[in-house]
């Protein structure tokens, strides 16, 4: 679009400003982390790495992380499966139902979070009459997460055509061949990014773990949660913060990648629109 | 393996694949079964459960929940001026938030959309989607460590003789409209890519205004998109208990369930039915303004 000159340095001054605003909490958070002193005053009078060494000794912290990858990597591996079933049938079939299956999978990240998790809870103790432990967690993460696997193979079948398929079959392969050879090598990426940010999707999830997760277990987020009204574990908890956002944060990078590169985001038309949406799909 | 094993292999594979061919409805069945197994026992079963739940009470003597069906929960809900203020309080906010984000994000997803070059809206994507990814928890903890009384706030705006918000309602809403920021400029971006060059270029031709091409082409086709982002941003902040709890000390649905699940379950779930029935609603409304295809 053609604008003036001034309209143009204006709205760059925004997106700027924009920017900075989304940033400024990351870096802050990133700086206490180095604070020197236990009391959290701005600015901090010198920096050292002490609280990370502390936070890697500490028994708990790594428990938690233990069970956070646990929990997430379980979750992915069910959310996958389930995930890549869904979107075959949906991308694949046209019959009666389907757009009720795709609102069944979007449900449980279009409802608060809150919701997912105190209705899970309650089925899990009263109805099941289960107590709450770590898999209670995961069913509950794995519910979840079957969205974001569920909406990067769905684009990929879309930009694909179901010909190939069948092309594969007039050749003589059965079905499972034709999924090995033709179906899967297709929709590799789009796997590959579905589960990394089904991963990341699970690994810094608070809420729905609040409610489903069984006394005595603790989740990385969980572990920040209990520290955090805590002064004196104040700076542990935010170089484990700092940790938690590297942690989450490579897997998304690499998944934007792997999106990209098969035409994602800056690759033309509807690849953008389809691209950012598998991604905005959080909690 | 023997040439005899791969044709015992091949044939059973030739079998399964006779059974499945030229039956759509097998094939569609046995895909499906699992997930919407997963999806509809599982999930729609316990948000059914949830509501049934709403109707028990509990024992105030021994603390026991009662099955049956009782108004109870519900009565309270309306008629105690304590639970009408935090439900009106929540969703006023969820609005507040919602038009906070959209004025902010426009311009960006715009500039994203139509002024950088290939180059920058690439970068500019990772940049927006970054932060949408990096810990919840972390972002709301940096936010309450900025907004205390010794944080970077205060220590910005002490030399122009200002003080920040603090913690309260301020923080909550400008915390939540930070959080969702990234939610509400991915779909407008992506609702604004859609829009060809052209159809601005003709407009422009045509003898408009910057400023009318935005108002009578833009922003009308683009609008569906911004109720695509306001799904994730009200829907977010209805069930948010984290960061209320962590900048505030006011109530809000979230929390509120969250305190009452351990004394008082039945209640914690009719108040969960609340934002289940204002998302239907509002999603009612999107659908109609046409948001579906942005989500």
């Amino acid at each position: 679009m053609r604008l003036s000159r001034r309209a143009e340095a204006l709205l760059r001054g925004f997106v700027g400003l924009g920017l900075a605003f989304i940033y400024l909490p990351l870096v802050v958070i990133g700086i206490y982390a180095f604070n020197s002193s236990r009391i959290l005053k701005w600015p901090p009078p010198s920096l050292t790495t002490e609280w990370f060494s502390k936070a890697f000794e500490s028994d708990s912290v790594r428990e938690a992380l233990l069970t956070s990858v646990e929990v997430g990597l379980i979750a992915t591996a069910i959310a996958l499966l389930l995930g890549t079933l869904a979107a075959m049938a949906v991308g694949r079939y046209d019959f009666f139902g389907r757009e009720t299956i795709s609102f069944l999978v979007i449900l449980p990240i279009a409802l608060p979070g809150i919701v997912t998790g105190v209705a899970l809870s309650n089925t899990f103790t009263q109805v099941l009459g289960v107590s709450l432990a770590l898999w209670t967690v995961i069913v509950g993460h794995a519910t979840f997460c079957i969205v974001v696997v569920y909406n990067n193979v769905v684009a990929r079948l879309r930009r694909s055509s179901g010909s190939i398929e069948e092309a594969s079959a007039d050749l003589g392969a059965d079905p499972w061949q034709t999924f090995r050879f033709v179906t899967f090598p297709s929709m590799k990426t789009a796997l590959a990014a579905g589960a990394l940010l089904a991963f990341a999707l699970s690994f810094d999830e608070i809420i729905v773990t609040t409610f489903t997760i069984g006394a005595g277990e603790e989740t990385l987020p969980i572990w920040i949660f209990h520290n955090l009204f805590r002064p004196k574990e104040l700076p542990i908890v935010d170089a484990v913060a700092v940790i938690v956002i590297l942690i989450s944060i490579i897997p998304v990078y690499l998944a934007h990648r792997l999106s990209s590169e098969e035409g994602g985001v800056t690759g033309g038309k509807g690849g953008g629109a389809a691209e950012v949406a598998e991604v905005t799909a959080a909690p | 393996m023997t040439t005899e094993a791969v044709a015992v292999k091949r044939s059973a594979g030739r079998k399964l694949a006779g059974l499945f061919h030229g039956r759509p409805r097998l094939q569609v069945g046995s895909l499906l079964a699992a997930p919407a197994a997963w999806l509809v026992v599982l999930y729609l079963g316990s948000l059914g459960v949830l509501l049934i739940t709403a109707f028990w009470t509990v024992d105030p003597l021994s603390g026991e929940v009662i099955q049956g069906w009782s108004l109870e929960n519900f009565e309270s809900l309306v008629n105690e001026p304590v639970y009408r203020e935090i439900v009106w309080r929540t969703v006023r906010t969820a609005a507040l938030v919602t038009v906070t984000d959209a004025i902010i994000a426009f311009p960006i997803a715009f500039y994203m959309a139509k002024v950088a070059s290939r180059r920058g809206k690439a970068l500019l994507v990772v940049a927006i989607l970054m932060p949408l990814w990096s810990s919840y928890l972390v972002k709301v903890l940096s936010w309450r460590t900025m907004l205390s009384e010794n944080g970077v706030i205060n220590w910005a705006l002490e030399p122009l003789g200002l003080h920040g918000p603090g913690y309260g309602l301020t923080a909550v809403w400008l915390v939540m409209s930070y959080l969702w920021l990234p939610y509400m400029i991915l779909p407008i971006y992506a609702g604004l890519e859609r829009i060809p060059n052209s159809l601005i270029s003709a407009s422009e031709d045509l003898g408009a205004s910057p400023f009318t091409s935005f108002r009578r082409v833009i922003l009308p086709l683009a609008f569906p998109a911004v109720v695509a982002g306001s799904i994730f941003t009200f829907s977010l902040t209805l069930g948010d208990f984290i960061t209320v709890r962590l900048v505030s000390n006011s109530q809000f649905i979230g929390n509120t369930i969250a305190s009452s699940i351990t004394n008082d379950l039945p209640f914690a779930a009719a108040l969960a039915l609340v934002p289940i029935v204002v998302m239907i609603a509002y999603l009612g409304v999107a659908r109609k303004l046409g948001a579906f295809e942005h989500v």
